[in-house]
């Protein structure tokens, strides 16, 4: 799907522009259920995150039980991240106005292309050939790394995971553990291979490995001039940036460099101090699981003797403005990138990020990249869903990623059925549109509900006629034959779990009940 | 029209013309989580304790006229030779035999990668999660000089201790240049495996200092 580079597809919503082709990770070169496909087939990755997710899972799940305030946090922080977003454009002026107040320089950005040319026009003005970066989603959807590239400028990766993937010529797989699809033994190969100076009696151990980037890291960051770096939150009231890791590569690139450039979307934007005091206690519990993570580096403009002597902030849009513009859609931009919902997914947990394509994987990148391209590059995320809402659970700011999964499912619909006839696209099955909007419509509605369970039964005649194998069907027949294209769908159960819930329990007067 | 101007008007057209209403203020926001802990000092720091220790760190309790001591002891027991300080580490007549301590003074990260640690202050902890926060001011440093040697010993007075992260917050002040801490720096990178000790110290070790008479 990627085009020429700079290429505009369609504006989507109120005519603001999405993200720009050809430049950046947001597009993945072939749609979710193709991709899933081939990622279902490589038991290794399987292997590896079925582990990963399950362990940041359980350790998510004891630190968040902790907290006797969970669920006000959560309340908390999703009424912060709604009124961050409703009066963006002020927020966005005053935390401009801290950071130029303390020494700091910001520029703004309307897209990756943008983004890219001011941040290779920084750089060239310390006369750098080389930069530390540590890791950042935003520099990776932007493409950041191939435009320095393209000046000439070394953009060197210190974060371990994406150090494995840069040398490994290779894509992140996760928000969190982007190298999570590498074993022990392929890091070691990776190293051995690509970093000057490697021991080639390099074990395959983690302390090994980690004390080997180690290594190989110090003599750059004690040298490097210039650092670029993402941006965890923005305090427009106080104009501080603070970033959150663990391995300390991060103070790192913040501190050592002369010149820092932090890179953020104009999404994360938080109004008050006093609204840190919220997320610093959602986001490490829900994406490492930890209390605390290792590492928090909190600054604003420049402090003199202390850190980089100059200071620039790029502000950056890329398509943030068109799900703005969607007043349903943009809760997706509440999201604070923690990866709880990664992690519970169950289509995640099987495929894996590289399937999703984008930088953004998961159930949340599923309703983001759409909205940053336009839905006509990302047609298929919205569909890699199973709805079952761990998703929503999960999230630390209450994001619906359920609703709005659905939500763009009918955007997708509607865009296509604007478009002429004769150019159908390969990912607008009609039945499951009208699947969609009905499945809205009976799930409202607790009798509707039931009357569709039961009508659903009339499912299992073709699995008695044989077309059934372990209580999945492969292919439903027309119009439903488009859904099972992309997915195989359950047997419906001989009795639904209302009717066995009914059953049960002592039935009210008047609640229906139907005969076995 | 400038990115600036034209990023501005994306998102006032986003939000329907004009942003509704006025700015909206603290008050609006339900803040019904807890946002203060009453514990006595004893509980307070026994959690601090606690959770740091979780992260692999060690904590050596003290009172203010031991603390000579038990600085001297820990670096001792660390094999420290060559140890830096920031301006204004309030530690009377610390020179504990065989060890030497440099003032910082703006020394290259170079320079501060030969040394064996650092001492600073700090200033506020939470007890709840175990963080160190340090702001640069009078003891604590600039921020490359906790992070460039493999070991940090951190001073703490008891009254520095908070319970939860919004105290925290609530105290300090946001234009200084901060540093949170917990535990040493750490990866899960290599197939979820953790492993201390990537950039940054790999040993932290804190002295708390406690009140007269209740240690």
């Amino acid at each position: 799907m990627p085009g020429n580079r700079g290429e505009r597809p369609a504006p989507a919503f109120l005519g603001m522009p999405v993200a720009p082709r050809g430049v950046g990770h947001l597009r993945g070169a072939e749609p979710f259920p193709a991709a899933a496909r081939k990622a279902l087939a490589n038991t290794q990755l399987r292997r590896n995150l079925a582990k990963a997710t399950s362990t940041i899972r359980a350790k998510r799940a004891a630190v968040v039980a902790e907290l006797p305030d969970w669920e006000d946090l959560r309340a908390a922080g999703q009424a912060i991240k709604a009124e961050a977003i409703a009066h963006l454009g002020r927020y966005l002026e005053q935390l401009e106005e801290q950071v130029t107040a303390h020494g700091g320089t910001v520029h703004w950005a309307r897209d990756a292309i943008e983004a890219n040319r001011v941040i290779v026009d920084l750089v060239r003005g310390t006369g750098a050939t080389e930069a530390v970066k540590v890791k950042s989603i935003v520099t990776d959807e932007i493409g950041l790394n191939d435009a320095l590239a393209a000046a000439g400028i070394t953009a060197r990766e210190t974060d371990l995971a994406e150090l494995i993937v840069q040398l490994g010529h290779d894509r992140p797989s996760h928000i969190l553990v982007p190298a999570i699809h590498r074993n022990r033994a392929e890091i070691r190969d990776i190293f051995r291979r690509e970093m000057a100076g490697a021991d080639p009696g390099l074990s395959d151990t983690p302390a090994a490995l980690t004390a080997a980037a180690r290594a190989y890291l110090r003599r750059r960051f004690l040298s490097a001039r210039v650092g670029i770096s993402g941006a965890n939150f923005a305090v427009a009231e106080t104009g501080t940036l603070c970033v959150v890791e663990s391995e300390g590569n991060g103070r790192m690139c913040l501190t050592l460099p002369d010149t820092l450039i932090t890179v953020m979307g104009i999404e994360k934007v938080i109004p008050r101090w006093a609204d840190l005091g919220v997320f610093m206690q959602l986001l490490p519990r829900s994406s490492t699981g930890e209390r605390m993570n290792p590492y928090t580096t909190m600054w604003t403009g420049v402090a003199p003797g202390d850190g980089p002597r100059e200071f620039h902030l790029v502000l950056l849009d890329n398509g943030r403005t068109a799900a703005l513009a969607d007043p349903a859609g943009r809760q997706a931009l509440h999201c604070i990138r923690c990866s709880a919902c990664l992690n519970v997914c169950p289509v995640y947990e099987r495929t894996g990020g590289h399937a999703y394509g984008s930088v953004y994987p998961g159930p949340i990148g599923a309703v983001l990249s759409p909205q940053l391209t336009g839905i006509e590059d990302n047609a298929s995320l919205p569909y890699a869903s199973s709805l079952c809402g761990a998703c929503y659970d999960a999230c630390p700011v209450k994001i619906d990623i359920p609703s709005l999964l659905v939500h763009l499912r009918a955007r997708h619909v509607e865009a296509a059925g604007r478009r002429s006839a004769a150019a159908p696209t390969r990912w607008v099955p009609g039945a499951e549109a009208i699947t969609m909007a009905a499945a809205a419509w009976v799930m409202g509605s607790p009798a509707r509900l039931a009357a569709a369970q039961r009508a659903s039964r009339a499912a299992r005649v073709p699995a008695r006629l044989g077309r059934a194998r372990h209580d999945r069907i492969r292919r439903l027949p027309p119009p439903l034959s488009a859904w099972t294209a992309a997915r195989d769908a359950p047997l419906p159960p001989a009795m639904t779990f209302r009717e066995w819930w009914q059953r049960g329990h002592v039935v009210q007067p008047g609640a229906e009940r139907e005969s076995p | 029209m400038t990115a600036r101007d034209e990023v501005l008007a994306r998102v006032r057209a986003a939000l329907g013309g004009t942003e509704p209403g006025s700015m909206t203020g603290t008050g609006q926001i339900a803040r019904s989580y807890r946002t203060g802990l009453k514990l006595g000092t004893p509980a307070l720091l026994g959690l601090l304790t606690e959770r740091l220790r979780d992260y692999g760190c060690t904590v050596r309790r003290t009172t203010q006229d031991q603390l000579q001591g038990a600085v001297a002891a820990a670096l001792s027991e660390r094999g420290a030779r060559r140890v830096v300080v920031p301006p204004g580490l309030g530690v009377p007549g610390l020179s504990p035999p065989g060890i030497e301590i440099v003032a910082d003074d703006g020394l290259s990260p170079a320079a501060l990668d030969g040394f064996d640690g650092v001492i600073t202050g700090a200033a506020i902890a939470i007890a709840e999660t175990g963080t160190i926060i340090l702001d640069g001011s009078a003891g604590q440093g600039r921020r490359a000089l906790t992070l460039i040697p493999d070991y940090h010993l951190c001073l703490l007075a008891a009254s520095q201790v908070v319970a939860l992260v919004p105290e925290a917050i609530a105290r300090l002040r946001p234009g200084r240049p901060l540093t949170w801490i917990s535990g040493p720096s750490a990866t899960s990178d290599i197939e979820l495996d953790r492993v201390e000790g990537v950039h940054g110290p790999r040993t932290l070790e804190v002295i708390l200092i406690e009140p007269a008479g209740a240690a």
